[in-house]
């Protein structure tokens, strides 16, 4: 009886209970899932989409705690999954013939890939952090646009003598006849081990929720939600601005970079082209951010879920999805966010909400 | 001479991002929001152009005037479904929302006229000019599009200096509570803004379309975002800085694409901008800003 009250006493308290709730909710997806895997329900097209979800999911996650946490718009965040991706396929490339074991060829690409993305969201984040609000917005952007464009001219070959760099074309890395072209420029990656999984998306997922909770609610997370709430409030009661401020940033770049990873080792073939790590992927991921609630990594999840869920099932419409969705959109901003339609909805729903505890106080 | 006739190309291309700078600029000055979705409305200009001169035949003239007429309405239109039942909300929900419409323009063009790309035919007429002997080839286009971008420049600039409906936008861009308690109509001057954006990237639409001859739904999306950095150049909110900020993007743009590297350009764009916020935050001609506890 002690321990089902003490229970009881830890679920009430919402810091704890909050995270729990959302593991056992992704838990109980995967569970579902797998048994609608083995028993062949799920088509091959729903199949397909397990790891991309999970990819969009901890993204969204990452992101989530620069949005709704630090309190500073990102929209370069594909810049880093870009990173991700590139620096640990380019890894599982280089290794691929080594005989090195494959998980743990992969753990450590996976490593190397969140260190690099890390790196990358650190440097970025000295200069950018610097700056508030849209500049802040509009450089991120920049950054994200610069890593995109520059993977895209970057050459990296392998042969007997060594590596070979080049930024001009794969002919002037003068390759012996035996090397490989391992980075390709525009054309990327090629032929990488299909090494993603949906449980290796679960865990990966679980992990930065994981990650993510426990930075929210240590004194760390305090002061960093001080920062987003009044920075200079929270400057003259002695919070380093920058440390944290770039601390959150590194760390969300960090979640995005293993996001980056398990989309990097999802296709044979790792290319950067705007769809996938330009500013359309970083504002899809935002997208997800808002409308699963800015600071609710477990609303994060689900928008990201529902979002790709949603043009897939609503193929039977198949030209008019997009259009849809980005109606969908505008309406769920207006009815969330609209001061007119939030007194509205106060004034008809909320009363009988508040009516209804009466009574029962009564 | 090749040389100068890379700066007049970086120029008529500066010339163009300047017009879509304004149009972000001022309504970043008077409404407080990023109009994401302005990129897509320059887009909407080409088409529109395109169907009537090419599809029905129409006056090439009469046909840019229809342009803006649709531009325009469908500026304000958006403006009064999209963006005004958002006002005083938060800033990061108007961005998303008009993230929102760039998104269905984009969708809605993809589904009306296709995802071809078509093949634009200049709307104006007039011969190269040629000089130093035939050495020095300016375009039409070229010629046109500066001499509008400084003409539409100089008319905005009298516009808010010289009428009581420009008068009334200054007055909102600096305090708009303390405008409506003087009787200026707000509502009504951040329609005017989005009317006279939209008009300008119908114009910027065309040409963009005329110097640059493609056209598919995502034309506007990078010009767009371009426009936006060279706004932010510039720093945002000011007219002239819009100007500075286009011709410099435009001119770098080009300068990069030749004497560097074709596939660096947009990097030393973006190279630039950032260089540039880092030294002076609120870009070349921006107000500082004052914090206050």
């Amino acid at each position: 009886m002690a321990a089902v009250k003490k229970f009881q006493s830890i679920l009430k308290n919402k810091e704890v209970s909050r995270p729990l709730i959302t593991y056992a909710m992704v838990i109980l997806a995967y569970l579902i899932i797998q048994v609608l895997i083995s028993g062949g329900i799920l088509s091959n097209l729903l199949q397909g989409l397990l790891v991309p979800l999970c990819i969009y999911s901890i993204a969204a996650v990452g992101l989530n705690l620069c949005v709704g946490y630090l309190g500073e718009l990102s929209i370069g965040h594909a810049g880093f999954m870009c990173v991700g991706a590139f620096t640990s396929a380019f890894f599982t490339k280089c290794t691929m013939n080594s005989g090195m074991n494959e998980m743990v060829r992969f753990l450590i690409a996976l490593v190397i890939g969140i260190l690099c993305a890390a790196l990358a969201g650190y440097l970025i984040g000295i200069p950018v952090l610097r700056l508030r609000g849209d500049y802040l917005a509009i450089v991120t952007l920049a950054f994200g646009e610069i890593i995109m464009n520059l993977i895209n001219v970057v050459f990296i070959g392998r042969d007997s003598r060594g590596f070979h760099f080049s930024m001009k074309d794969s002919v002037s890395l003068n390759l012996e006849e035996d090397g490989e072209a391992i980075m390709n420029g525009a054309k990327g990656i090629m032929r990488i081990p299909h090494q993603s999984s949906f449980t290796i998306g679960i865990i990966l997922l679980l992990i930065s929720l994981f990650v993510c909770y426990q930075l929210v609610n240590s004194r760390t997370g305090r002061a960093i939600m001080a920062i987003r709430d009044n920075r200079i409030a929270a400057e003259s009661v002695g919070i380093d601005i920058t440390r944290f401020k770039l601390l959150a940033f590194t760390i969300s770049a960090a979640i995005a970079g293993a996001a980056g990873v398990l989309y990097g080792h999802n296709l044979a073939t790792l290319i950067a082209t705007p769809a996938n790590f330009g500013y359309n992927m970083s504002i899809m991921i935002l997208v997800f951010v808002i409308l699963g609630g800015m600071g609710n990594f477990r609303g994060s999840v689900i928008a990201a879920v529902v979002l790709t869920l949603l043009p897939e099932l609503l193929r039977g419409l198949s030209d008019y999805r997009m259009l849809m969705y980005s109606i969908i959109l505008i309406i769920m901003m207006l009815y969330n966010w609209s001061p007119k339609i939030i007194a509205f909805r106060e004034r008809h729903f909320r009363g009988k909400l508040h009516k209804k505890e009466e009574k029962e106080v009564a | 001479m090749s040389f100068l006739s890379n700066l007049i190309n970086g120029l008529s291309l500066g010339s163009i991002y300047a017009i879509i700078a304004l149009g972000y600029t001022m309504v970043y000055g008077i409404a407080k929001m990023l109009n994401f979705a302005h990129g897509d409305v320059i887009m909407v200009g080409g088409y529109v152009v395109f169907n009537l001169m090419t599809g029905q035949g129409m006056n090439p003239l009469l046909s840019v005037i229809a342009a803006i007429i649709v531009c325009t309405v469908l500026g304000v239109v958006i403006e009064k479904i999209a963006y005004k039942p958002l006002r005083g909300a938060n800033s990061l929900a108007v961005l998303i929302t008009a993230i929102g419409v760039s998104y269905f323009l984009q969708n809605a063009a993809l589904l009306l006229f296709g995802s071809d790309v078509k093949a634009f035919v200049s709307v104006f007429n007039v011969k190269p000019f040629r000089l130093a002997g035939g050495a020095l080839t300016i375009t039409g286009v070229t010629v046109i599009t500066v001499i509008s971008c400084i003409v539409i420049m100089i008319g905005l600039m009298l516009f808010i200096k010289k009428t009581k409906s420009g008068q009334a936008m200054l007055a909102v861009s600096e305090d708009r509570a303390a405008a409506e308690l003087m009787g200026v109509n707000v509502n009504q001057t951040i329609s005017l803004t989005f009317a006279i954006g939209s008009g300008l990237a119908a114009i910027a639409g065309v040409l963009l379309c005329s110097a640059y001859p493609t056209l598919s739904p995502y034309t506007g999306a990078m010009p767009g975002i371009k426009a936006f950095t060279a706004a932010v150049f510039g720093g945002i909110g000011s007219i002239p800085g819009a100007f500075i900020g286009g011709i410099l993007l435009g001119v770098i743009e080009i300068m990069g694409k030749t004497y560097i590297s074709s596939q660096l350009a947009d990097v030393i764009v973006f190279g630039v901008l950032i260089v540039v916020l880092l030294v002076k935050p609120t870009g070349i001609l921006g107000q500082p800003i004052r914090e206050k506890v």
